[in-house]
């Protein structure tokens, strides 16, 4: 059971994480800022975030990679998790806002309001966040799939519709009225559970944080996918209809993997927020969710460890290639994504897969003296 | 008064009609299958034959008509699923199985068993599920590839495993589409011998062009005909119907 949980792979990735996890604080807290191996707060925060991006690459793996579902509207789960831990942020700020109102956050004061809107009830509670943080995107994801499975909406057309759902969100979020705070977003924030926001201890134990919680998501993945859970969903991606008339309800797994990978991308963004300071609804751009795709196509999907690769890989380029060449980044991405479709179909592991792999064997045809026979 | 053509058939189809776009597909078409029975359904293009089997197998609703199984389910309510899980099994015409699993994760996953998400992700598997697996991979001469991905078999073999995945469904009903479709004649005898196999436990409708094959399967021929049950009957009595002969086998 624990050898099939953990094949060498996730093995592999799992003790980095946690090595990560232990060696990170130290790096930046205990090794003096004098010593070469110090490491700045700012490279802590930027490899959090990047932890963060893994997290939401391995649960799009899982719709996309195991289930064949192309969501381009993962990027909505996630924004919709940091804006849930934006609102408890919002909600630490207390009376040190500008306007000193001790219940409503400034842009509340700003726009007038009188009164805490109901959306925000309980946010000063950090677990009804953290609660939220997965709840609601996997109460949206729900009743959109509900209506998108049951309706046997797939392929493109399943593509297009998660697209125009995060498009809409991102409209939705921007209005003032919405009372997420409008175009600004949720920033600003003091501190989270007591700790000072900005302090270096506080980022490394986010970092921390995301590195354990990028290791639940491999292990809670590696469950899933390697059940009998896990064999239906592949053969869903491989055959919809043949998985059906075996007597699988199709549209009710897809929807249990599709809320799973949702609530996961909600806690990624609930992680992401606090390391990044701000959430506004630019986390809702269409493109936002593409790259997340491209990272996982990258790394290879349908192998988690993979996803969560390419998630680290891809925005670590990005971080080099926009500090020197930042207008051009998107046509990088781009010709990176026509690269890995043309050269590595598979992704990176997939590729790594067909190097060790020997070529099998060819199988002789089925000999016309061995035709099966059906025992009586 | 208790209509003995439905309560003793294992399907029932009567008045059945089925319309796309204006284009009438099946047009009335009645049938009764008793329990046990093989039956071969033959005509030409165009005649309703596959969508006869999407009605059965609630792939496609009706317009009209009644659609019974076992004489008291109605199929027309129930979606492929849960007709699946009565007992009604299908083979495609092209091989369709999971290419990227193991020849026996494909029987695994076939096997009679609970379908439901919470059985598959936190239940135990039935006690003997091994050893049905390794029967059924004896019977359709794939032990030897268990391990292989479907996709590395020959195409002879995939037939194979799909059959034996029908097996593993242990289906009360199995509708087998154009099982020869590009078989050699060799290979076309030995399916018949394996159809006839099967017959004797589980009731089989195949639908099927090839004439030498429906001649060696030896039982009832319904010829179906835009969209309705033209003759019935021993396959030579229909082939020297004068109207059989005029719509299909004359030409």
């Amino acid at each position: 059971m624990l050898q099939t949980l953990l094949d060498k792979r996730t093995l592999i990735a799992v003790l980095l994480c946690a090595v990560a996890a232990v060696a990170v604080p130290i790096l930046s807290l205990v090794v003096p800022p004098s010593s070469p191996l110090h490491m700045p707060p700012y490279v802590v925060a930027l490899i959090g975030k990047y932890l963060c991006y893994a997290i939401l690459a391995v649960a799009l793996d899982l719709v996309w990679g195991y289930c064949g579902i192309l969501s381009l509207g993962h990027g909505a789960f996630f924004a919709l998790g940091g804006y849930a831990m934006g609102m408890y942020l919002m909600r630490q700020i207390g009376a040190r806002g500008v306007y000193g109102n001790p219940l409503l956050p400034d842009f509340m004061v700003f726009l007038n309001w009188k009164a805490l809107p109901v959306a925000w009830w309980g946010f000063q509670s950090f677990p009804y966040a953290a609660l939220m943080a997965m709840l609601a995107p996997g109460a949206l994801a729900f009743a959109f799939g509900w209506l998108a499975f049951r309706s046997r909406v797939t392929g493109v057309y399943l593509s297009i519709i998660t697209q125009a759902m995060t498009y809409a969100l991102m409209l939705a979020f921007f209005r003032n009225d919405m009372g997420f705070g409008g175009n600004n977003g949720l920033t600003d924030f003091k501190d989270i559970l007591g700790f000072n926001i900005q302090s270096d201890a506080t980022r490394a134990a986010l970092f921390s944080a995301s590195a354990i919680v990028l290791i639940l998501a491999l292990l809670v993945g590696r469950f899933l996918v390697t059940s009998k859970f896990g064999k239906v969903l592949i053969a869903i991606r491989d055959a919809e209809s043949r998985a059906r008339f075996l007597g699988y309800r199709v549209e009710y797994y897809k929807l249990a993997v599709f809320t799973v990978s949702a609530m996961l991308a909600g806690v990624a963004g609930a992680l992401y927020v606090p390391q990044v300071g701000i959430i506004n609804p630019g986390e809702f751009a269409p493109a936002n969710s593409i790259e997340a795709v491209i990272w996982v196509a990258v790394g290879g999907r349908g192998t988690l460890v993979g996803a969560a690769l390419g998630a680290v890989l891809v925005n670590f380029g990005k971080t080099v290639f926009t500090g020197a060449l930042p207008e051009y980044w998107l046509f990088a991405l781009g010709l990176l994504f026509v690269l890995v479709t043309l050269f590595l179909p598979k992704g990176i592991l997939g590729a790594l897969d067909s190097l060790k792999r020997k070529p099998a064997p060819p199988i002789e045809p089925a000999d016309a003296d061995v035709a099966p026979k059906i025992a009586g | 008064m208790e209509n003995l053509a439905l309560t003793q058939s294992l399907l029932y189809l009567d008045g059945v009609a089925v319309s796309f776009d204006g284009y009438k597909a099946l047009r009335g078409l009645s049938l009764t299958l008793a329990p046990g029975e093989m039956r071969a359904i033959i005509g030409p293009n165009g005649a309703g034959k596959t969508t006869m089997m999407d009605v059965i197998t609630g792939k496609t609703r009706p317009d009209e008509g009644v659609v019974l199984f076992g004489g008291t389910e109605d199929l027309t309510q129930l979606d492929e699923a849960a007709i699946a899980q009565l007992g009604v099994g299908r083979k495609f015409q092209k091989p369709t199985m999971f290419e990227s699993q193991s020849v026996e994760d494909n029987i695994l996953l076939a096997l009679k068993a609970p379908r439901e998400a919470r059985a598959t992700l936190f239940g135990k598997p039935a006690p003997d599920t091994r050893e049905r697996i390794d029967r059924i991979l004896e019977t359709i001469k794939l032990t030897a590839h268990r391990k292989r991905m479907a996709a590395d078999l020959s195409h002879g073999q995939k037939q194979w495993l799909e059959i034996g995945m029908l097996l593993a469904q242990d289906p009360k009903l199995l509708l087998v589409d154009e099982p020869v479709a590009g078989m050699t004649d060799a290979e076309t005898m030995q399916t018949a011998d394996l159809l006839r196999e099967i017959a004797r436990d589980h009731s089989v409708v195949v639908v099927e062009h090839d004439m030498d094959f429906v001649r060696k399967l030896g039982v009832k021929v319904t010829v179906l005909h835009e969209g309705a049950v033209l003759a019935e009957g021993p396959l030579d009595q229909v082939s020297a119907d004068p109207r059989v002969i005029e719509v299909y086998l004359g030409r």
